[in-house]
Order: structure tokens, then sequence, then C-alpha cells
């Protein structure tokens, strides 16, 4: 998966970040098993003790299972994944709003703009990891 | 946990240039840590130290419970500052003499890491560029199964391609009773793949912290920081 992680904040939150939007996303689906700790921490250049409190703390929230001896599976339910992906959009959202909001756009505005504007039609543009 | 590198009041001093002063560090293992500073604060010669080279003036220093000596030597894993390889010598000739002085040398591993780097076996050290020699010489440190890696400046002469192949080397190597310490200007290409940060000022310990820690109670990167600190 393609990662990003930028200065100014702590490394495992932008892991956590990253990690949820690819469940969230399907890139790794429901019951699937994610690579582990130290395959993962390589692709991302981080530290694998960082990678390693990331999934933990996913683990914790029961967006990750630990199998004994095989790694971690995504567990997931439906509903988790539902919430997960309303409140990344709600960040979405207020993030553009916020953006608006600097370009000295009022609320009225930014709600036509957006009405005049065209939704990406293809839904399944997978992208390239 | 019984900390892989523990100094105490260490002092040294370079007639009356204090290089290091009543200095406090102890790295778990396990740990990856950075050792950061501006130049003249004392990374060299803390590093030095640990590497057996230089003796401390006062203070202890204790590698693995033990202080600096042969016994020492066999578990820490010195990357100098310079290139110290017998010019005359192939990359081949190095790599046997790796592996006659240091008993947890793994051949085939530089062997590996050499190919890696398109680095030839026949070539003399003394006609390799700067950046190579460094290549060969970190290939070889890493290829120990030491408890302590001593890295003084590994990223300095290389380019920045062999640069996150050592890197990912580092953290795939390193090993959960190890710890490596090492020596960077190259802050923001770093800081990722560290655990701690241990950032000296004039021989003094200004901050030994984790990474995250420091980026979420500062809402900066490590380098960042470090330029506001030591702003000129």
């Amino acid at each position: 998966m393609n990662w990003n992680i930028t200065a100014g904040r702590p490394v495992y939150v932008q892991l956590i970040e990253q990690l949820e939007l690819a469940i969230v996303t399907g890139e790794y689906p429901p019951g699937s098993r994610i690579p582990a700790v130290r395959e993962l921490a390589a692709e991302a250049g981080v530290n694998p003790n960082t990678m390693q409190r990331a999934l933990q703390d996913l683990e914790s929230r029961g967006l990750l299972q630990s199998q004994r001896t095989s790694g971690r599976i995504v567990s997931a339910n439906q509903d988790t994944l539902h919430t997960l992906r309303v409140q990344r959009a709600e960040v979405y959202v207020a993030d553009f709003l916020r953006q608006m909001h600097k370009l000295g756009y009022t609320q009225e505005e930014t709600l036509e703009l957006l009405q005049k504007a065209t939704f990406p039609t293809v839904s399944n543009t997978k992208e390239e990891s | 946990m019984q900390p892989v590198y523990e100094v105490h009041k260490l002092s040294k001093y370079y007639g009356r240039i204090r290089a290091l002063d009543h200095l406090d560090l102890a790295l778990a293992p396990g740990k990856l840590v950075g050792l950061l500073g501006p130049n003249g604060s004392g990374k060299t010669t803390l590093i030095k130290i640990g590497a057996g080279l230089l003796t401390p003036d006062q203070g202890s220093v204790l590698i693995g419970g033990m202080a600096p000596g042969p016994a020492t030597k066999a578990i820490v894993s010195y990357l100098p500052d310079r290139m110290a390889l017998p010019t005359e010598m192939t990359t081949k000739d190095v790599v046997s003499m790796y592996s006659d002085f240091f008993a947890d040398f793994d051949r085939v591993k530089a062997q590996e890491m050499l190919r890696d780097l398109h680095l030839s076996d026949s070539q003399r050290i003394g006609s390799m560029s700067k950046g190579t020699q460094e290549k060969v010489q970190l290939c070889l440190v890493m290829s120990r199964a030491a408890k302590l890696y001593l890295l003084d400046e590994p990223l300095g002469g290389v380019d920045p391609a062999a640069r996150e192949y050592i890197l990912s080397t580092i953290l795939r190597n390193y090993s959960e009773d190890s710890a490596v310490l090492f020596s960077t200007h190259l802050i923001s290409d770093i800081e990722k793949v560290l655990d701690e940060v241990a950032i000296l000022r004039q021989g003094k310990l200004l901050l030994h912290d984790s990474v995250d820690h420091l980026r979420q109670e500062k809402g900066m990167s490590v380098d960042e920081f470090f330029k506001e600190v030591f702003r000129c």
C-alpha cells in the first residue's frame, strides 16, 4: 500500500490512520491476512516497534485480530467499517469546509459550487499500489 | 531490563575543551537510537568511548554490564566516521579479515549486501570512491550479530538510493536484544525509522526521548525541533 508519513505528527498516529483507511477502502478486506509487522514496517520505511504499536491499537479496537501463529487478520465487521467510513468522511468534509472558509467562501456559496460539481462516476477506479 | 549501553557522569576532556560533560545515557535493548547534535557536541567522542578507542576522564561506562575491553569489543560493532579499512585490500580480502576477527560475523549476509549494492568482489578499497568505501564498511559492520551497533555518520557520503537500502538493512538486521546508536545530521531522512533520539549540546544530554513522544509534545518533527533549538 501507499504510505505517506509527514512531519509534525506522531508517526504511529499516521500509521493507524492509513491502516484504517486501507481496511475501510477494502484494500485489506474483512477476513484477509495483513502482512507481518517487519514487512509492513519495511514497506512504510518506519521502525518495526512503531508499526507494532499501531497494529496493537487497531487490535485493541477490534479491527484486527491476532492469530496465534499466523499473523493478523482483519476482523472488523460491517458495522465498524460503516462507522469508520462515516468518521473519515466527516473529517474530509470538515477539512474541505475549513479550506473553503479560508478562501473566503460562505456556506451558501460553497453548497452552490458543490451542486454544480460532478461526482466521479467510475466508482471502481483501482489505485495502483 | 539491563541497558545495552550505559554511561554515568561521563566526562572527557581534550585539553581545556570538555567534549563530554557529566553525561548520563542508557540505551535499552531493541531500540534504534539517533544520536544528534551540532558539530563538536560530543557525538563521536561518546561513540569512540563505547567502541573502546578512547578512555573516559571521569564517570563510568558499561556495555552489556561490562567495562570496555576485549570482551565488549566482541559484542560491539563499530563504524568509524572515516575510512578504516586497509586500502590495498580488495572487498573479498576485507570480508575474510572481518570473518577472522569477529566470531559473530556472518559472511553470507555480508556477501548478499555487497551484491545488492553492486559492489565488486575484486575491487581494491583504495580505488573506490568515498561513498563506495563507506558502503563496504557499513556492510561489514551490519553483518555482525552484535549486541550494540555504534555507527558514526553511516549515511554521510552515501547517495539517496543507497541510503534507503542501508536504512532498511539496519531495520531488518537489528534484533530485539541489540541496540543501535547512530550519529547523523540527516535527521529528516531517518527520524521515521528511529525509536528514540538522544540530542547532545556541548557535551551534555539535552534530551533523550521517543520520536513519537517528541513529535506529539512539540507538535513538530525532530528535524524542525533541532533547527529551532540550534538556530544560528
